[in-house]
């Protein structure tokens, strides 16, 4: 099995730094990484009626903004860098899904930007980070 | 903008006293309009002495039937239709779609409304505590007649150019009746119905809703805003208008998200409720049952409290209206049959669980003081059942009574907008036309009292019952197909479980 690293991009700051810190280390250990950006969402949400019956075309607009927007261009700072890499987009509560997705491609490593956010906002809904060393079943990587 | 609309109320509060007769002269009007369009639709038979609504029959024939027909789905399935809902057959690699949970989530918001607080004690007012009985086995039915609406509502919606999906029993007749080669006569429904769910929205969707909110906000107001329902119903109409046409969805999404809080908040004090008046439980309990086959005290006895355990039931968790279907439909999935055992649940939790705690909260109220609502009905009936135990509940009552009454107009303006969209296309002016007509009712509704209210939102409820219930034997045996062939692959593992 070759060495895989799964990135996690959102557009963020600390996304850009996440991939720029795993494409480092991936071209010294030529390893692969897997891009991935989660898109948040919960099948457990309330929603008025007019949002359900456009939620497909949504989605699909959301999966192009991530694509086009994020995950793309990344692909072509890797393919530019000669890194091998595979992308993912996937919508699903952000520690979960990263979990899932790293069990899904065998990776030993998770590399994630940290947000930064307030200690107000992590009290409330915890923050990505945490949760995911908390129950990542690989090492993971929080990049500041 | 919010200081002046304050301002204004103040103003309005204060200095129009005098107006308050304009809540009389618009009652006036609208009585007898309302008797007619009465006695049309409720065209009454005798039956052992008490007059039995024609519609109610109908209905009730209708979910017997589907009952049956479908080998009593509405127990089979109910387990089946758990597992749906917390995701286990949910495909973990195609998320973001809408989940069953939140299609049921959506359908219930829009059922639970007034109906479960304050229909439920015009039940009891006029069929005694034996309606309680008969509305829990209108429930019971009516989770069949759930199961084939929403099943069609998915296997025949419509996906629109522009990627959003329209859904309901006008395009299930249309396209179902097609399949069967009676095009004509599927369009000619199609028809019949979208325009009884364009009108039938201004009751029990609009009109019923804010005149129970009002009468329930004058209640805590301690009878203050008498006669000025039309101020509160402007300021109502107001609201509704920024959301619908303004196109201030926030509005919207907030409520919706409140709502099923505010639906515990309101189980869980109605329990409280319950429990400090347990010396009453078990008379009450026995009330219900006795009611239900003496109808001691009740006009037309055990018949009586019969059709108005049915009539309200129908009121409060819309099977046979066909409205959650237009919800369900929003859903993809490729096994539309799963839809329909999703759909199950909402009678369940609207009728079953919601209704029978309100009846009870009355019940027990009346066991222990006959006389505790004086001659209060409708919301004002349930909340005095509150105050008995919790003095300070009204208020918090009122609040959710304006949620659930807000968040059912909501949904209810999109069916209705569905149903006027059908009939006279996309076409962005003659939307408006409908929301400002919607509007327009709003108002309107805090205006009228509740005996006339309810029944021009009965009438109108029954005018769409007519031709979805009449659509529903017709494509009864596509879903009972779809039911047989999709429980044979769920038993032979076909039908893939993802367990989390």
């Amino acid at each position: 099995m070759t060495n895989s690293v799964l990135v996690a991009v959102d557009g963020s700051d600390g996304g850009a730094r996440a991939l720029q810190y795993a494409a480092e280390r991936a071209k010294l250990g030529g390893a692969k990484l897997i891009v991935t950006y989660v898109i948040e969402w919960s099948p457990y949400s309330f929603n008025t009626p007019e949002e359900n019956a456009e939620r497909h075309k949504r989605r699909e607009e959301e999966i192009d903004r991530a694509t086009s927007g994020v995950v793309e261009p990344a692909a072509a700072q890797l393919a530019a860098a000669g890194i091998e890499y595979e992308t993912v987009v996937r919508h699903g509560p952000p520690a979960e899904t990263l979990i899932k997705l790293a069990e899904k491609f065998g990776v030993q490593q998770i590399v994630i930007g940290r947000r930064g956010q307030s200690g107000i906002k992590n009290l409330l809904f915890g923050s990505v980070a945490g949760n995911l060393v908390q129950t990542s079943p690989v090492p993971v990587v929080v990049v500041p | 903008m919010m200081r002046f609309f304050t301002a204004l109320t103040a103003m309005l509060f204060f200095a129009l006293p005098a107006y308050a007769g304009f809540d009389d002269t618009i009652n006036e009007i609208t009585a007898p309009i309302a008797t007619a369009i009465g006695s049309f639709v409720f065209f009454k038979i005798n039956v052992f002495g008490a007059a039995l609504p024609l519609v109610v029959l109908w209905l009730v024939i209708g979910a017997v039937f589907f009952t049956v027909y479908l080998g009593f789905v509405n127990v089979s399935g109910f387990k089946h239709a758990i597992q749906l809902v917390r995701g286990d057959y949910a495909d973990p690699d195609s998320p973001g779609e809408v989940s069953h949970f939140q299609a049921l989530a959506t359908a219930v918001s829009g059922t639970v409304g007034i109906g479960n607080i304050g229909g439920v004690a015009v039940a009891v007012t006029i069929g005694g505590a034996g309606a309680t009985f008969w509305l829990i086995v209108a429930g019971f039915l009516g989770m069949s007649t759930k199961f084939v609406e929403c099943t069609l509502g998915v296997k025949y919606r419509q996906e629109n150019p522009d990627g959003s999906v329209s859904g309901g029993p006008m395009y299930y007749m249309r396209k179902g009746f097609e399949e069967r080669g009676m095009g004509g006569f599927g369009k000619f429904m199609g028809t019949f119905y979208a325009i009884g769910i364009f009108i039938g929205a201004l009751g029990i969707g609009n009109m019923f809703q804010s005149n129970q909110a009002y009468v329930q906000l004058n209640t805590v107001a301690g009878g203050r805003l008498d006669g000025l329902g039309w101020l509160i119903g402007l300021i109502l109409a107001a609201v509704v208008f920024m959301v619908i046409i303004g196109g201030i969805k926030s509005i919207a999404r907030v409520t919706e998200k409140i709502v099923p809080f505010m639906a515990i908040f309101y189980c869980v004090f109605a329990i409280i409720v319950i429990l400090m008046n347990f010396t009453s439980i078990p008379a009450a309990i026995g009330n219900i049952f006795s009611g239900a086959f003496t109808g001691a005290g009740v006009q037309g006895g055990a018949i009586g409290a019969l059709i108005i355990g049915f009539q309200r039931a129908v009121f409060s968790n819309e099977a046979g209206i066909g409205s959650a279907s237009i919800a369900h439909a929003a859903v993809r999935t490729p096994e539309p049959v799963t839809e329909g055992y999703v759909s199950l649940l909402e009678p369940f939790i609207d009728t079953i669980v919601i209704c029978t705690i309100t009846a009870l909260v009355i019940g027990t109220s009346q066991v222990a003081d006959p006389n505790f609502a004086g001659d209060a009905t409708g919301v004002a009936m349930t909340s005095a059942a509150f105050e008995r135990q919790i003095s300070w509940f009204p208020l918090p009552l009122a609040f959710g009574a304006l949620l659930f009454a807000f968040s059912t107009m909501i949904s209810w303006s999109y069916y209705g907008l569905k149903g006027w969209t059908y009939l006279f296309g996309e076409g962005h002016m003659g939307q408006t036309i409908y929301k400002l007509i919607f509007c327009g009712f709003v108002a309107l509704g805090c205006m009228v009292q509740l005996g006339p209210i309810l029944d021009i939102s009965d009438a109108l409820v029954f005018l769409i019952c007519v031709p979805n219930i009449l659509g529903l034997y017709f494509l009864a045996p596509i879903v009972r197909r779809e039911m047989i062939s999709y429980k044979e692959r769920l038993d032979r593992g076909e039908i893939k479980k993802y367990s989390h």
